[in-house]
Formats: C-alpha cells, sequence, structure tokens
C-alpha cells in the first residue's frame, strides 16, 4: 500500500500538532491549520445542535394540525433560526472549515496553508458572527426565513434584522477568505510532482467550492447590505412601498445562495470520491471526468439562480433559459455518481462506517438531484412551489447528502486527526440509523408537497396529519443517530486504540503523515510521482 | 534577514511573493463582485428612471468630483513609482512616494467631507428630511442612497489603504525593502490601483450622467 510516494515515516520524535503547545493561547492563537480545522469543528458542532434543536422543535409541533406547543409567530422564528444556523453556521463551513482545513495542506504536501494568518482571522470572524446572528435571532423577533424576502424583510420586520444580517454579513467575509485562502493555496503550494490530475479529488471539489465562495458570497454580502441600509434610512431599493423592487432582492440574493446551494455539496462529493476508492480497493473510475464536473457544476451553478423565481412574476423566456440551465448543471452531477458506482463495480468492497455513510450519501443525493429536475421543470414546478415537495427535495441534497458527508468524512479521517481509532460497531450502527431515521423523516414530505401542503406554516388541514406523524418519528431517530456519535467519538478520544498512520491502507499523501500529524505535517517535503488512487488494479 | 521574512510553508522568497501577489488579485476579484452588488442596483434603477436619475445626478458637485479624480489619478503615479522603485531595491525612495500618495489619498478624503456637508445642507441624505425635485422623487431618492453607499464604501476602502501604505512606506523608511523582498509594496499598491478603478467608474457614473448637451 505505498501507494503514492514516500515510504511511511516512523512517528516523528517530536510532538503531534495536538501536543506542540497545550495552553489555550497556543490554540486560540495558532497559525496551524489543523489546529484552526480542530477550533472550526468544535464550534460547528455547537451551531448544528442549536440549529437541530429548532428542527426538533418544528417537527414535534407539526406532530398534530393545529400545532402542538408552538403559537404561530413563535413557529416563524424557530424555522428562521433554523434555517439560518443550519446555512450559515453549519452547512456552508462544515466540510471546507474542517476537513479543507485540516486536509488540504496535507494533501499537497505543504507545511500549512497559504495564509495562515488570514485562516485564523477567517475564524474569528466566524465565531463573532455567529454570537451576533444568534443574539438578534435569539433576543430579537425575526420570523422572515432564512431566505430574508422582500417585504418580510422591510415592512414587516423588526430591528432585530438588522443584528442578524449584519451577523451574516461578517459571516460572508469568513466565507471569502477562507475560500481565497484554498484557491491561492491549490495554486501554489503543490509539492514537487503533485501535477493537477496528480491531485486527489477532494482538492478539485474544494477548489471549485473554494471559488463560489469567493465569488458568490461577496454578493450576498451586499445584497443584505442594502437590505440592512434601506432598513436604517427607510429607502427602498428592495421594498416596494419606498418604489423599490422585492424581484432585484430575489435576483441579487439567489445569485449568491443558488451557487451557495453547491458550496453545501461540492466538499461532500469530494470526500465520497476519497472514501469510496478506498473501500472499493480501486482506483477512481474516470477521474478527469469526476475532476472536471466540479468544475463545471461551479460555473454553470452561477447561471441558473433564476429558477428560484419561476413564479415570482419573471418572463417566461428567462424562466426557459433557466429551466433549460437547471437541467444542465445536472450533467455533471450524474458523470460523478456514474463514476462512483462504476468505482464500485468489481471492487472488493467493505463495509466500514466511513463506506456506510459514504453510499448513503451516494443514494439520498441521487433522489436529491433527480427531485431537483422536477423542480427545473416549469410545469411541474408551478404546482410544488413553496410546498413540502421543495422542503423534501433540498433537505435531501443538504442532510442526506451533505450531512452525511460530513460524517463520512469526519470517520474516515478521524485516525488520522485524533490518532485514536473509533468504535466501528457503533459507528456503523449509528450510520444505519441516520439513514433510515433520515428516509423517514423527509420521504414523506414529497407526499405531502405533492399532494398540496405549503411550508413554513404552523398548522395545516387534518387530511396531512398521517405524512407529519411519520415525518416527526423519523426525526425522533435522526436526532438520536446524530447524537450517538458525539458520545462514542468522544470516548474514542480518551479511550480509543492508537491509530497508525494509514489505517485504511488508503492512498493519497495524508495517510503518508504519522497520525496524529507532525506540526510541520511531513519530516521532508514530499515528492509526487504517481498519479492518485494509486489503488492495485482488479484481476479482469 | 531574509531568513525572518520568509515563512515555513514557502519554498523561497519568490515563491512567497507571488503568492501574496496571487492572494490580492483574489481579494480583488471578490472586491468586484461585491460591488457590482451595487453596481447592479445603481444600472436596474438607472434604467427604469432614467429621467430622474439624470435629474439628481446633476445635483452632483461635478468640481469636487473632477478634482477628487485627478487626486486619486495622481495618486496611482505615485504608487506605481514605488513598486519600481521596490522593484530596484530602493527602500527610501519607496517610503518618500508612497508617502506622497498617501497625502493626496487624504485630500481626497478631505474634499469628500467638504462634498458630503454641501450634501447634507441640501437635504441630498436620504429619508424623511430627504428633498430633491425630479420626475420621479422616489428614485432621485434611490439614487442618492446609492450614492452614499457607494462613495462611502469606496472611502473607506481608501482609508484602509492610507492605513496600509502608511505601514508599509514606514517598514520601507528604515529600509526593509530589498530586490528580492518587496512583495507588501507590490500587494498595497495593486490594491490602491484597484480603490482608483472603481473611484473611475465612480465619477462616471454618478457625477457625469444629466450633464452632457
Amino acid at each position: 500500500m505505498t501507494a503514492t510516494t514516500i515510504v511511511e515515516l516512523p512517528r516523528p520524535r517530536g510532538d503531534s500538532y495536538l501536543t506542540d503547545g497545550t495552553t489555550l493561547s497556543s490554540w486560540l492563537l495558532t497559525h496551524d491549520h489543523k489546529r484552526i480545522a480542530i477550533l472550526y469543528c468544535l464550534s460547528i458542532t455547537v451551531f448544528f445542535f442549536i440549529g437541530g434543536a429548532a428542527a426538533a422543535l418544528i417537527r414535534l409541533n407539526l406532530i398534530t394540525p393545529r400545532g402542538l406547543l408552538l403559537d404561530a409567530e413563535t413557529y416563524n422564528r424557530i424555522f428562521t433560526l433554523h434555517g439560518v444556523v443550519m446555512v450559515w453556521l453549519f452547512l456552508v463551513p462544515s466540510i471546507p472549515t474542517t476537513f479543507g482545513n485540516f486536509l488540504l495542506p496535507l494533501m499537497l504536501g505543504a507545511k500549512d496553508l497559504a495564509f495562515p494568518r488570514i485562516n485564523l482571522l477567517s475564524w474569528y470572524l466566524f465565531v463573532l458572527s455567529g454570537v451576533i446572528v444568534l443574539a438578534g435571532l435569539i433576543g430579537g423577533s425575526v420570523d422572515t426565513g432564512w431566505t430574508f424576502y422582500e417585504p418580510l424583510s422591510s415592512g414587516y420586520a423588526s430591528g432585530a434584522l438588522v443584528v442578524v444580517v449584519g451577523g451574516i454579513f461578517v459571516n460572508g467575509f469568513s466565507s471569502i477568505l477562507t475560500g481565497l485562502n484554498f484557491v491561492v493555496t491549490i495554486h501554489r503550494l503543490r509539492a514537487p510532482g503533485l501535477t493537477w490530475y496528480r491531485l486527489p479529488i477532494f482538492c478539485w471539489s474544494t477548489y471549485a467550492t473554494s471559488v463560489i465562495l469567493m465569488l458568490a458570497t461577496p454578493v450576498l454580502a451586499v445584497t443584505l447590505l442594502l437590505v440592512a441600509a434601506e432598513h436604517l434610512w427607510g429607502v427602498g431599493v428592495f421594498d416596494p412601498a419606498h418604489g423599490g423592487d422585492p424581484l432585484l432582492f430575489q435576483h441579487m440574493f439567489w445569485f449568491y445562495s443558488h451557487p451557495a446551494v453547491y458550496i453545501m455539496i461540492l466538499p461532500g462529493m469530494g470526500v465520497v470520491s476519497e472514501i469510496v476508492p478506498a473501500f472499493a480497493r480501486k482506483p477512481l473510475f474516470g477521474y478527469h471526468f469526476v475532476a472536471w464536473s466540479s468544475v463545471a457544476i461551479a460555473v454553470i451553478g452561477f447561471l441558473v439562480w433564476g429558477h428560484h423565481m419561476f413564479v415570482a412574476g419573471e418572463s417566461i423566456y428567462a424562466a426557459l433559459v433557466f429551466s433549460f440551465l437547471s437541467f444542465i448543471v445536472a450533467v455533471p452531477s450524474a458523470i460523478k455518481v456514474f463514476n462512483w458506482l462504476a468505482t464500485l463495480h468489481k471492487g472488493s468492497i467493505s463495509f466500514e462506517a466511513p463506506m456506510l455513510y459514504a453510499l448513503g450519501f451516494i443514494l439520498l443525493f441521487t433522489i436529491g438531484g433527480l427531485t431537483g429536475l422536477f423542480l427545473a421543470t416549469l410545469a411541474f414546478d408551478e404546482h410544488v412551489t413553496a410546498t413540502y415537495f421543495v422542503v423534501a427535495h433540498f433537505h435531501y441534497i443538504m442532510v442526506g447528502g451533505m450531512v452525511s458527508a460530513y460524517f463520512a468524512a469526519l470517520h474516515y479521517w478521524w485516525p488520522k486527526v485524533t490518532g485514536r481509532l473509533y468504535p466501528e460497531s457503533w459507528a456503523r450502527f449509528a450510520a444505519i440509523l441516520i439513514f433510515f431515521g433520515f428516509n423517514l423523516t423527509f420521504f414523506p414530505q414529497f407526499i405531502l408537497g405533492y399532494l398540496g401542503m405549503p411550508r413554513r406554516y404552523a398548522t395545516y388541514p387534518p387530511e396531512f396529519q398521517v405524512w407529519n406523524v411519520f415525518s416527526s418519528a423519523g426525526a425522533s431517530i435522526l436526532a438520536a443517530a446524530y447524537v450517538l456519535p458525539l458520545f462514542y467519538l468522544t470516548w474514542s478520544l480518551f479511550r480509543g486504540e492508537r491509530a497508525p498512520g494509514n489505517p485504511w491502507g488508503a492512498t493519497g499523501l495524508e495517510w503518508q503523515s504519522a497520525s496524529p500529524p507532525p506540526t510541520d505535517n511531513f519530516e521532508r517535503t514530499p515528492r509526487v510521482t504517481r498519479p492518485p488512487y494509486d489503488y492495485p488494479e482488479p484481476a479482469a | 534577514m531574509s531568513e525572518h521574512v520568509l515563512e515555513k510553508q514557502f519554498v523561497d522568497l519568490a515563491h512567497q511573493s507571488e503568492t501574496a501577489e496571487l492572494g490580492i488579485w483574489g481579494f480583488i476579484a471578490t472586491e468586484v463582485l461585491f460591488l457590482g452588488g451595487l453596481f447592479a442596483a445603481y444600472g436596474f434603477f438607472r434604467y427604469l428612471h432614467p429621467a430622474a436619475i439624470a435629474q439628481a445626478a446633476a445635483h452632483t458637485d461635478l468640481k469636487i468630483g473632477a478634482a477628487n479624480t485627478a487626486l486619486l489619478l495622481t495618486s496611482s503615479f505615485f504608487m506605481s513609482w514605488a513598486s519600481l522603485a521596490a522593484r530596484d531595491g530602493e527602500s527610501r525612495i519607496v517610503a518618500r512616494v508612497m508617502f506622497v500618495a498617501a497625502a493626496l489619498g487624504v485630500v481626497f478624503l478631505g474634499l469628500k467631507a467638504i462634498e458630503y456637508t454641501d450634501d447634507i445642507h441640501e437635504h441630498l441624505w436620504p429619508g424623511p428630511g430627504f428633498s430633491l425635485p425630479t420626475a420621479d422623487p422616489k428614485a432621485g431618492e434611490v439614487f442618492y442612497f446609492i450614492y452614499w453607499l457607494l462613495t462611502g464604501i469606496h472611502a473607506l476602502h481608501l482609508m484602509a489603504g492610507i492605513g496600509a501604505i502608511l505601514v508599509i512606506a514606514n517598514r520601507a523608511r528604515h529600509g526593509v525593502f530589498t530586490r528580492a523582498y518587496h512583495a507588501p509594496v507590490r500587494v498595497v499598491s495593486l490594491y490602491w490601483h484597484f480603490v482608483d478603478i472603481v473611484w473611475i467608474f465612480l465619477f462616471a457614473l454618478i457625477y457625469l450622467p444629466g450633464r452632457g448637451g
């Protein structure tokens, strides 16, 4: 398994990055990409459970048609909190800021990112934004949903909206700087011999994600700046009561937020592209296509925002073009799925926890992607716009897809990050539980949406109750399955078996370093001479 | 000294310098998108209300706008000079010409402050007190709303630029920069030129509409 480049080094004489400095300030002022990744991981875990608690309240409320415990006003605030926290404080940063930060320099054979101080600054901006956003959401009454549509966010919004929007503005600069750091690092800090086509797919997908972070996030920032400013001045750029145009808001918002959807899936695709070859013991099928499909998604993803506005008053010609482009953007995603399947074909597959999560990702992402094509179809979209069909669709992508990929990554690289092995049986159990809990939660929502149940209401007609009860039951399983890793992973930190440098026998430079890696990652800068995923070809 | 400035993730100073330059180009790309949103909003309203926007724009102070354009262009000339001097390792010349560029930026801000004061006296601050007779009063107000935002954001960028220049020029004064190591000068000058170019667009879009024959 000395697949890529250098012979596996013995554990270095000195410390690992975890023991290199133990004071609080050695963590809070660190420039080490690996420690910053840990800081991010801890912060987004907190935000994940805050957003998850809000989701639990939503599902609890929807058990009965009249709403079990929340009045409509509170319900609106809760789903707004759920959306805002999950999108900006968990999903967008999730894989890039944790595994991107931790792995990118290791995969590139570099000692750190290009701009380590800016990396730390990004984390501080992120935490600051989290505090501001939560203060606004919990302290004030913001009930616009995460999309801040006008005029909900102008004439009808409270002053706390300005606080929340300001927090997301700060969050944007954290994203922008992270994206910039990654792009420059991938361009400039590849080890000798590590050409673009020798990069692991995780690097390609992180690159594509980072380009979107850099180029889409500023538009969100300026859009939210305009929302806050028109709120403070009482002037209308978007607010129709003051001569503004709410459609302009939707255009500018989705110009960011549709590409942002790909921020919330491309990194997951990168993770799965690492895990599938490792547990099928085969090279990744169609490497070049998988690599370029990430770039294609990033580029085409900028041209499809209008499909969020089919019923908002966009011209029929614009709608036709956006519909067509939305079908086109599905092609590179399909290319990836087919290539993962072809990689599995005739592989020696083993079903460790990361692989279970990755297979779950492939299935759930495919369902989410295919229902996306339903929504790109103009006539069908009119029927299900703003129903639970849409909610189910994007949860299949973001939760079934991205959160599964996040857990896949967490388990796959856990030995590398912590130097400990996690308990395999518990992890497999959690992976399977998440899969079933997820489907039970969200599949009924496709049916509810098709039957016409609108999203974002605290109450619903009684005939929808049975599907809602299914969904809420699934959510309780999902909640348990998400809490489970918190316990056994924490346990493994202290009691888990020590991990060898390369427990999976995987290719990739990160596995050539010790577990956990030393502060400078490698004793000598590695020299790369082989293609990625250099697993032995199976006998014909 | 070169060992001192070389960070561990780079092979040598050239590697570090080229990386820093790529970084600032990337940052400029994000800035283009940031300001692009405001320019898009501007374009949208100008397309919807061409007459009112032209009338509103004719109320801006062309003299100050033109003087400020000249000031920034001149400051960019000095920044280019600083870049060239840095390439030749003339650290003290770098310091001198950068101070001139920063001083021109400060004069720009002074003139801008005078212009802002006049604007407020003429009730051009958006909100309840706003008054400007145009074909569509709301559109006139939106024009000034975007005017304040765009020029305000530009002024903030300029202040950041002046701050950066002063820090770098102070290092230059101590002879830090050599033929091999002068990336910070290149980076700050690219940023300064970008802020200058943004102003050229602002000048054309804010001061010139409604003034042609």
